[in-house]
């Protein structure tokens, strides 16, 4: 059906669009916070895919199981954090190359999701449900004018992920633990030198980041798109590695790039429900990607990069 | 003074292993209260391998270290900062990106998870006063000279209030001037009853400043002596092993013509600064043109700008008669321009990679290795195993990865397939740094071979000595330009010292 | 030439360098030495993945040694397992390839995915759209058409990095999305076959010049197997026997030490992931001219990424790519045996070959607690 130019640009058109940014932001959002630290701390982890994808399918499996979409989330952030530890071991003891440890993780994880999904509700076509997170109308903000439909009616995981970010930006910035992390990311033979443990702060980091992206993970299958399939992730875990540059490698940065790359998704997403002008629907899906090689190419951020990112640092020379 | 003869510390046997090497060999050593023991050694004998065990940052494979009268064993470094010992290291292990408040707390014991700049600020300048060495503290490291990072790294140790103070090699990269107030604030320290233990190869330094020295080599200790009774020549003889000469017998000087000609370079360094300013010098064949300077100062870009890695903003170079400011670094090669640059492992050798790659490095297109850009094999591998018996350097088989050979070996290596193609003019830079007394004599000979066959060599290096006693003209580069020029003979230690640091141009200092 | 340093220049090394048939037989025993040791580690991590995938498939209710029999029977039991496995290992082949030579060169090309998509575009197109022509000289002309398609989105990915200074992974990855997108729009929609007669979307059929020849009658073996031989044979002679090589793998040593010897990695760069999109474009050309005959959105169902795996485990050597591309290829081919037979679901083989991958880092720490 053809819509009218107008119509695109009416407030209740805008209104859920920036609802739906500030939505589709939030997998970018969360895993780009623990990413954040990770690559603070100089580990790359380009596995935040597989990751999200496990994290996906232990949250939905959690919450079938136990009919608490809670006790999936607690679920999904635990198989986050034992692939980040599978990565975080491959990287920092084992010292192996940062991205080919990535690359496996990102295969394990569709492999071992795949797999144990279908191991719980076999390959029949029939649709699983799972209890999900409903959005949840903050009393009294939700009837705010403009905000109150975009900020305040959104599921518990938008909450949790926006409140995360003052959190991680405290902790990075104005406690020793975050201090340290940055150091090591810089220089971590100096830092180990003024009495830091390398070892011990670059592996907190990759787990916390496997945990946001668990999280992330979740809200995908028990928020926003209440399924799972092998699919699902389509490449958000790749784009939240560009938010962490983007965002120059600060909580805040990560937030105004998620919303970016938010925006774009929603975008596409309401486009084609739109179908103006017969757009192919591939041009629309294509969208976000596009928009993250753009940024990629803009170099925003060249000038934080940790220094030691990426680089194999073992003890003792 | 303290009680001269109260021992601090005693080191006992120790022992340290690394894959391949024993780097520490039953080393004793004692330190007393109120001294300076200098730790003298060349290149690899062990002296950082035994201070970085002292400080911490190693466990000692055997042996003991016995302070203040007490066995004891250090886990961390911050265990040994916290009873008495800190080390002012010779890359100062300071986080660049962060300030100087922040660098100096870091690590430090803090009463609860909060972080607070403020007080870290209000402490360094607590401990920059109390030490009359005044520095900001909200200044990124960074954008410090040397100097200035070696003063926050000398200030991060002091504000643990330690008693034995141990420094890396401070001097290599300060000025004679900066080196001399460096020594001035030594003995202030000692005068106020700490201990300063230092790790050095200069036999000048060992004379001027320390009370007692310790001679290592080939990481045992081979004596201990009073350095009233001793003079410079048995300190050479004892750590290297045998009479070492002083001065490298040099024939004159009988230079050519012009084989380097720059005039009014000006080239860009790191984004948005210019490196070399205007600047202009000539290199005759036959002749040893050293640049001195406090490194930072554009040595690197002038060697690349030579050398046609790096694009010329304004100005010419000449070379051989042509006029080569604008030519690919490759056709300057075919030229006949070999260029050695500054740290070797990093810049010109493939480390994962075999002997034969790095060998042919800069020959490998064309004839006659590889005519047509296809390789000959045959021809390839006698013309390596040539080289590398010739030049003698060191390994099982062309196959061996260039990892697995020494610092020596590599430099060899280097040298090899530079001077192999008979270039007209040679750029070196720091080519002797980190090598051993031997495998640098051999850089120095066939440097000055290079030139008595009439070619040109344009050295660059960090070593005030090395220029002296080689070139045969020096030039001090400062901030991008030439600010002055001797002939080595009439050189005055002094007065480079004085330009190396800007003192003589009327321009921002140097570093 | 004086040298302080030692008195003997040992005799024996410069005798031998005169002598021809040593130096040559000391290639040799240098090669299989090396070889040997990479196929230990290569099987050591076979069989630690063997292990934890029975462990998997014994959890979940199935008996393994069932499972391997069928996996093993279904791959090498018959002609047309053989047959299959060849098929497989193909694209796998040319496009590990194409993995090698940008790895080698210091890129970390992640997009074999989407130039194995736009290699089959190519492809289809040359061989849908030219004019009529006799088959050798259509098929090669088809095969360039699919080298040129990856070459394309190789060298795409390769300029923003050299150009920009920009992330390769993220630019690949992205890039892959975008060329499977790419092709779906175009097969759905310009090209798709209206004849309506077959209701998936798909371009109309190849002619048959354009068609890969059968390599082994009744089977669905094409020549391309040859073709993967023969581009892995090209890629050591290009790696190791050549200027070219000799600067792409100079590059991904060490760029630094590159630059000061002349080389422009910048231009490195975006050669090699021309040469290495290329490559994989090929894959994509073998997929549409020797299995499928018409290009349709799934032409690869991640052979891209499966080809990464492969080319590592090939420790980047070309004969080496050969060998893992068949062993991923008869993995391929048996768990679809498997899941025929015990219901071992297909997914099993990205399992396999995560662990392959892992058990390969952690060789890696062994061999290093070793030294």
């Amino acid at each position: 059906m053809e819509q009218s130019w107008q119509q695109l640009l009416s407030a209740s058109f805008l209104l859920a669009l920036l609802s739906s940014c500030v939505r589709m932001a939030m997998p970018l959002l969360l895993a780009g916070l623990g990413e954040t630290f990770a690559e603070r701390s100089g580990i790359l982890n380009i596995g935040i895919e597989g990751t999200m994808l496990m994290g996906a399918m232990a949250g939905f499996v959690g919450s079938r199981l136990t009919g608490n979409p809670w006790l999936g989330l607690c679920c999904g952030i635990l198989a986050g954090v034992l692939m980040a530890l599978l990565h975080a071991f491959l990287t920092i003891t084992v010292v192996a190359d940062q991205v080919v440890s990535g690359l496996s993780v990102n295969i394990l994880g569709l492999g071992l999701s795949t797999l144990a999904f279908r191991a719980f509700f076999g390959l029949s076509g029939q649709t699983v449900k799972a209890p999900g997170f409903d959005p949840l109308l903050i009393p009294g903000l939700s009837q705010l004018p403009v905000i109150g439909p975009i900020l305040f009616r959104q599921q518990v995981l938008v909450y949790i992920g926006l409140l995360l970010v003052p959190i991680a930006y405290f902790v990075l910035f104005r406690t020793t633990f975050g201090q340290q992390v940055t150091a090591v990311g810089e220089d971590p033979r100096a830092a180990e030198s003024m009495g830091v443990d390398a070892l011990r702060s670059r592996y907190a980091c990759v787990l916390v980041g496997g945990a946001t992206a668990g999280m992330a993970g979740v809200f995908l299958s028990l928020g926003e798109l209440r399924g799972f399939s092998e699919l699902m992730v389509a490449g958000r875990g790749f784009i939240a590695v560009a938010v962490v540059m983007f965002g120059r490698w600060n909580p805040v940065g990560a937030l105004l790039a998620a919303l970016l790359f938010g925006f774009v998704d929603a975008l596409q997403l309401h486009l084609q429900a739109f179908s103006i002008t017969s757009i192919p629907p591939q041009v629309l899906q294509g969208l976000p990607y596009l928009v993250t090689i753009l940024a990629v190419v803009s170099g925003v951020g060249r000038g934080f990069i940790p220094s030691a990112l990426c680089v194999p640092y073992r003890r003792g020379q | 003074m303290a009680d001269a003869e109260l021992v601090m510390l005693k080191m006992e046997g120790i022992c340290k292993r690394f894959p391949g090497v024993v780097a520490n060999n039953g080393v004793n050593l004692d330190v007393r209260a109120g001294e300076v023991h200098a730790l003298l050694g060349e290149n690899g004998a062990g002296k950082t391998t035994l201070m970085s065990v002292l400080c911490g940052l190693y466990h000692p494979d055997a042996g003991s270290i016995i302070w203040k009268g007490h066995p004891v064993r250090f886990a961390s470094p911050r265990q040994a900062a916290a009873l008495g010992i800190g080390m002012v290291h010779q890359d100062f292990k300071l986080i660049q990106r962060m300030t100087v408040a922040e660098n100096m707390m870091l690590g430090r014991q803090t009463r609860g998870p909060y972080f607070d700049l403020r007080e870290a600020a209000r402490m360094v300048e607590r401990v920059s006063a109390d030490f009359g060495l005044p520095i900001d503290p909200r200044t990124p490291v960074r954008q410090l000279s040397a100097g200035m990072q070696q003063r926050v790294a000398i200030l991060k140790v002091l504000a643990g209030s330690p008693d034995l103070v141990i420094f890396d090699e401070p001097t290599s990269v300060l000025t004679p001037q900066e080196a001399e107030s460096l020594f001035k604030m030594m003995r202030s320290l000692v005068a106020s009853g700490k201990s300063i233990c230092f790790i050095t190869h200069k036999l000048e330094e060992v004379m001027s400043i320390a009370t007692r020295v310790t001679v290592l080599r080939d990481g045992r200790v081979i004596d201990t002596l009073e350095t009233r009774q001793t003079n410079p020549r048995e300190l050479a003889r004892l750590m290297v092993g045998r009479e070492v000469l002083f001065t490298i017998q040099k024939t004159p000087c009988a230079p050519g013509e012009a084989a380097l000609g720059v005039q009014h370079l000006t080239t860009a360094g790191a984004p948005g600064q210019v490196a070399l300013r205007d600047l202009s010098l000539e290199v005759r064949q036959g002749e040893i043109l050293g640049i001195a300077g406090i490194s930072g100062n554009g040595q690197n870009e002038l060697a690349e700008a030579i050398a046609g890695l790096r694009p010329v903003l304004s100005g010419s170079i000449k070379i051989g008669g042509f006029d080569t400011t604008h030519w690919r670094a490759e056709k300057i090669t075919d030229l006949g321009v070999a260029y050695i640059p500054d740290k070797v492992r990093q810049n010109a050798v493939f480390l994962d990679l075999d002997l034969t790659h790095n060998t042919i490095a800069k020959s490998h297109r064309g004839a006659p290795l590889a005519p047509h850009g296809i390789f000959r094999m045959r021809v390839i591998d006698g013309h390596v195993r040539r080289l590398l018996t010739q030049y003698r350097v060191r390994a099982p088989s062309p196959r061996t990865l260039a990892k697995q050979l020494s610092g020596g070996n590599l430099q060899r290596l280097v040298l090899a397939r530079e001077s192999s193609r008979a270039p007209q003019l040679i750029i070196a830079a720091n080519p002797t740094a980190g090598l051993d007394v031997g495998a640098t004599e051999y850089v120095r000979t066939q440097l000055l071979e290079e030139r008595d066959r009439g070619r040109a060599v344009l050295l660059i290096s960090a070593d005030l000595d090395e220029l002296l006693a080689l070139s045969d003209r020096i030039a001090v580069l400062c901030s991008g330009r030439i600010v002055g020029m001797v002939a080595a003979a009439d050189a005055d230690l002094e007065e480079i010292g004085l330009m190396m640091g800007g003192a003589r141009a009327a321009e921002q200092p140097c570093a | 030439m004086t040298d302080p340093e030692s008195g003997q220049v040992p005799a024996e090394p410069a005798a031998r360098a005169q002598d021809p048939s040593w130096v040559h037989a000391h290639h040799v025993a240098d090669a299989v030495l090396r070889a040997l040791g990479s196929l230990g580690m290569a099987l050591s991590a076979i069989v630690a993945a063997i292990v934890v995938a029975g462990g998997i498939i014994a959890l979940l209710g199935i008996n393994p040694i069932e499972a391997f029999r069928a996996f093993f029977v279904g791959s090498l039991g018959s002609k047309n397992g053989i047959a299959e496995v060849l098929v497989r290992a193909t694209p796998l082949a040319l496009a590990g390839l194409g993995v090698t030579v940008a790895f080698r060169a210091g890129v970390w090309n992640i997009g074999a995915e989407g130039q194995i998509f736009l290699g089959a575009l190519g492809a289809a197109l040359v061989g849908i759209y030219a004019p009529p022509l006799p088959q050798p000289l259509h098929l090669l002309l088809v095969l360039a058409g699919g080298f040129a398609g990856g070459a394309l989105w190789g060298g795409l990915a390769g300029f923003l990095k050299a150009r920009f200074d920009a992330n390769e992974i993220i630019i690949t990855i992205m890039l892959n999305y975008l060329g499977i997108l790419l092709v779906s729009f175009l097969v759905t929609g310009p090209l798709k076959d209206s004849s309506g007669l077959i209701p998936q979307p798909q371009t109309v059929p190849l002619p048959a010049s354009a068609i890969l020849p059968k390599l082994i009658p009744a089977t669905r073996a094409h020549t391309g197997a040859l073709l993967a031989l023969l581009v892995a044979f090209l890629v050591w002679f290009l790696l190791k026997r050549t200027t070219l090589g000799y600067t792409l793998r100079s590059a991904g040593a060490n760029p630094d030490a590159a630059r000061h010897i002349g080389i422009n990695v910048k231009r490195a760069v975006i050669i090699a992931m021309l040469i290495s999109g290329g490559l994989a474009g090929l894959a994509g050309a073998n997929e549409v001219s020797g299995v499928q005959h018409y290009l349709t959105q799934d032409i690869s169902s991640g052979y891209g990424y499966l080809s990464i795996a492969v080319a590592l485990f090939g420790g980047l050597e070309p004969l080496g790519v050969i060998l893992a591309s068949l062993f991923f290829g008869m993995v391929l081919v048996g768990s679809e045996s498997m899941q025929r037979a015990v219901s071992v679901p297909v997914y099993m083989v990205y399992i396999i070959e995560g662990l392959i991958i892992v058990s390969m880092l952690l060789r890696q720490l062994a061999w290093r607690r070793s030294k």
